[in-house]
């Protein structure tokens, strides 16, 4: 016997928090902006929590997963379309929710702190509500359109956060970017949604599995593009080429929301999604090589970008998305768990590099500019002692979290066969740019001696030091499980992961996690070399290599691309061909004739009203008089007799 | 008993009549100037319709054509009233009765 667990209030209460925030919040107290805005995601993630011990089976019998609780009333119901507001929790969904409540709880109390001074204070923390209401939906959704009012939801939210400070014209175009951007990808989960829907008849994940499992012969054709829709919408989501440009500008919103939405647990949903509808992707060879790919390239183009960023949140966004690559690398060898298990780490570290990185710029007064800081360790010692365990944990050091995750993710690489050695050096090359631009950053910040003008930095409240002293301890631990034990447990959700059925060649894991580390160590060695041995060296190289550098510091002059090639001509096309073309000489034309004629005949008209009496008598018997011939005259007989025959009705 | 006297006049010869009195009515209506001689013209128009009326019920043997004549008769009765007085003050305004002349209407 299951116990209620209580799914909808899991969505349900951050979004009450937003409602109660975002209508009162103006008018009420700041204490209570903030218990609300705490309250609601800590209860959601009690609620996880009991979902999580009571499907462990800790005091009771356990939940047998997947547990699934229907609202009892049906979203949509016309034809042959039948969509409930279903909620799922199976092994994948409550980890994603461990993790989006847990780090989203950590962060919204890092908040308080970080955003204490902010006017908007209750906007805010409505805002970070209402994200959490949606990714949960997102997480939960037990079919793909639930699924997708989630993912239209976060980016919504993320629109609005990034955009938080609007009257900044680079926020405001930044929340624009993403939004649009993204479109392109929900047009393509749209689209994907239709073939899911046009084949399979229903868009409930697990009815899509069941069907694909009772027929293994179906490979390829449909699902391939079924798939490729899907992985569109998931490039976009999860800022993968080509899409991830939206993401670097992201970083013009508040700290915490680039912790929370823009690396820890929005970017994540195409990785999420695509695990949930691995069943379609095992189905596609094709499908899961094209994502592998996207990823190997995406993490190590990516790397490359963050080499020369200066600015710190900026090199942290890269390396997001450098690590989005390896979870999509991971999905596209068929190793879910393994992608979603570097998910869940990098949640960890990636949400302490951001916070520790929001707890310096707060620190030293807004300034982001690596060149600008140096010899920080002294003055924040505590955010020094974090951010190491975090630049440790993403480098991949043993036995910091990343280590395992990302270990487990190359070795599935590896031993996938055809091009599975090129995924895997990319990854390993990937490692060492992610360990030096991690190291760089390290340095930059924390050692040597302070380079910009120089300040006091205020100290850091409890309020954001505790989140950071417990996601520290996660990056430390939260890997510990093991890739074994985490890819048993999410089995029944992901199917068996490679890494799991192969794990007998013990020794080539080991060879492999040697080597990962070593070339992490390099990494290392080489920023060590470069911005502490030699600090001049890096601007002699940049100086040696100006074709080089440029390229890497103007970001391959994607945007610039982007722009020449999509935005300029659309704009172009819409200002001429649409704006004056069809708007102002189609339809306006219309318009004017349509009217045009009116008036004039109207003005043509208006001279038989003469006003002459008998003029109108005349007018009126003339009338007569044809009704009258009208009627009186045989016309089919008339018209017979001059050979013309009208084709009426029986004959 | 073949004279002219007994024998029945054919209907066709009321009928014309009443045509013919339609028509003048109209005719009459349309080229007289005389605000009075028009008014005339439709009480002609109108006794041309009563007349076949008449014809129509005797013909049928049907009471209701001939019901529809008093009815007739006290529409007309009613609009001579309201038309003369109208008619007058449209005198006492303008100090004219040729139609052409009373066209404020016109837009």
């Amino acid at each position: 016997m299951n116990a209620p667990l209580h799914l909808l209030l899991i969505p349900l209460l951050p979004l009450a928090g937003f409602l109660v925030n975002g209508i009162l919040g103006r008018g009420m107290p700041k204490w209570m902006v903030t218990s609300i805005g705490l309250l609601a995601p800590l209860a959601a993630f009690l609620l996880v929590l009991n979902a999580a011990s009571s499907a462990f089976g800790i005091g009771s019998a356990a939940t047998l997963l997947p547990y699934v609780e229907t609202c009892p009333i049906p979203w949509i119901n016309v034809g042959m379309l039948h969509v409930d507001f279903s909620f799922v929790l199976d092994q994948l969904s409550l980890v994603m929710l461990l993790v989006i409540t847990g780090v989203g709880f950590l962060i919204h109390i890092y908040s308080v702190g970080y955003m204490h001074d902010d006017e908007s204070y209750a906007r805010y923390f409505s805002y970070l509500n209402l994200f959490l209401f949606f990714m949960t939906v997102l997480v939960l959704a037990g079919n793909a359109l639930l699924m997708f009012v989630g993912w239209e939801g976060v980016g919504l939210a993320s629109y609005l956060l990034i955009g938080f400070w609007f009257q900044k014209k680079s926020a405001a175009d930044a929340g624009k970017k993403a939004f649009i951007v993204n479109r392109i990808g929900d047009f393509g989960f749209l689209i994907g949604m239709f073939f899911l829907l046009a084949n399979f008849g229903t868009l409930t994940f697990s009815g899509i599995a069941a069907q694909l499992t009772g027929n293994p012969a179906w490979q390829g054709g449909i699902l391939t593009v079924i798939a490729l829709c899907l992985l569109l919408g998931a490039t976009g989501k999860s800022a993968q080429l080509p899409l991830y440009i939206w993401l670097p500008d992201a970083m013009e919103g508040p700290t915490p929301v680039s912790a929370l939405i823009h690396a820890a647990t929005m970017v994540t949903a195409g990785v999420y999604m695509i695990a949930r509808t691995h069943v379609l992707f095992d189905h596609s060879p094709f499908a899961l090589g094209v994502v592998a790919i996207i990823g190997a390239a995406t993490a190590l183009f990516a790397a490359t970008m963050a080499l020369v960023q200066n600015d710190i949140k900026r090199v942290l966004a890269y390396s997001t998305i450098s690590q989005l690559g390896y979870m999509f690398l991971g999905c596209g060898v068929a190793a879910y768990s393994a992608a979603i298990f570097h998910l869940m780490t990098h949640a960890f570290f990636k949400a302490l590099l951001f916070l520790a990185a929001g707890a310096v710029i707060h620190a030293i007064g807004g300034e982001q500019d690596l060149r600008k800081m140096g010899g920080l360790r002294k003055k924040l010692p505590a955010t020094f002692a974090v951010t190491t365990v975090g630049v440790l944990a993403i480098g991949g050091f043993f036995p910091f979290a990343g280590f395992f995750s990302k270990d487990a993710i190359l070795y599935a690489a590896f031993l996938q066969g055809n091009n599975g050695k090129i995924l895997w050096f990319v990854g390993l090359l990937t490692a060492l740019l992610t360990s030096f631009y991690m190291f760089r950053l390290w340095y930059l910040a924390f050692m040597g001696e302070p380079r910009g003008e120089e300040t006091h930095p205020h100290s850091t409240p409890a309020s954001m030091l505790v989140p950071l002293f417990l996601l520290a301890l996660l990056s430390i631990g939260g890997g510990w499980v093991g890739i074994e034990r985490f890819a048993t447990f999410l089995s029944p959700a992901v199917g068996a992961s490679l890494t799991s059925s192969q794990a007998s060649g013990s020794h080539l894991e080991l060879i492999l996690s040697i080597l990962a580390v070593a070339v992490a160590l390099i990494g290392w060695f080489i920023a060590d070399l470069l911005y502490r041995q030699n600090p001049s060296r890096p601007s002699s190289i940049a100086a040696a290599l100006p074709a080089c550098y440029s390229l890497l510091a103007h970001k391959y002059y994607i945007d610039e691309i982007y722009g020449a090639v999509i935005v300029k001509p659309l704009l172009a096309f819409s200002t001429f061909v649409l704006g004056w073309a069809i708007d102002a000489g189609l339809l306006g034309g219309i318009a004017w004739f349509i009217g045009g004629t009116a008036t004039f005949s109207g003005a043509v008209l208006q001279r038989w009203q003469s006003g002459n009496l008998r003029s109108y008598a005349a007018w009126l018997a003339a009338g007569a008089a044809a009704v009258l011939l009208f009627i009186v005259v045989p016309w089919s007989i008339v018209l017979a007799n001059l050979g013309i025959h009208l084709n009426v009705a029986g004959h | 008993m073949n004279s002219v006297f007994t024998q029945e006049v054919p209907i066709a010869w009321y009928l014309l009549l009443s045509a013919v009195l339609f028509a003048l009515g109209v005719v009459g209506f349309l080229i007289k100037r005389n605000l009075i001689t028009v008014f005339m013209s439709i009480e002609l128009m109108l006794n041309a319709v009563n007349l076949s009326f008449v014809t129509f019920a005797h013909q049928w043997h049907a009471v209701k054509g001939q019901i529809f004549v008093f009815f007739v008769m006290m529409v007309a009765a009613a609009e001579a009233a309201v038309g003369l007085a109208i008619i007058i003050a449209v005198f006492r305004a303008r100090a004219t009765l040729a139609v052409d002349r009373i066209d404020l209407m016109k837009l």
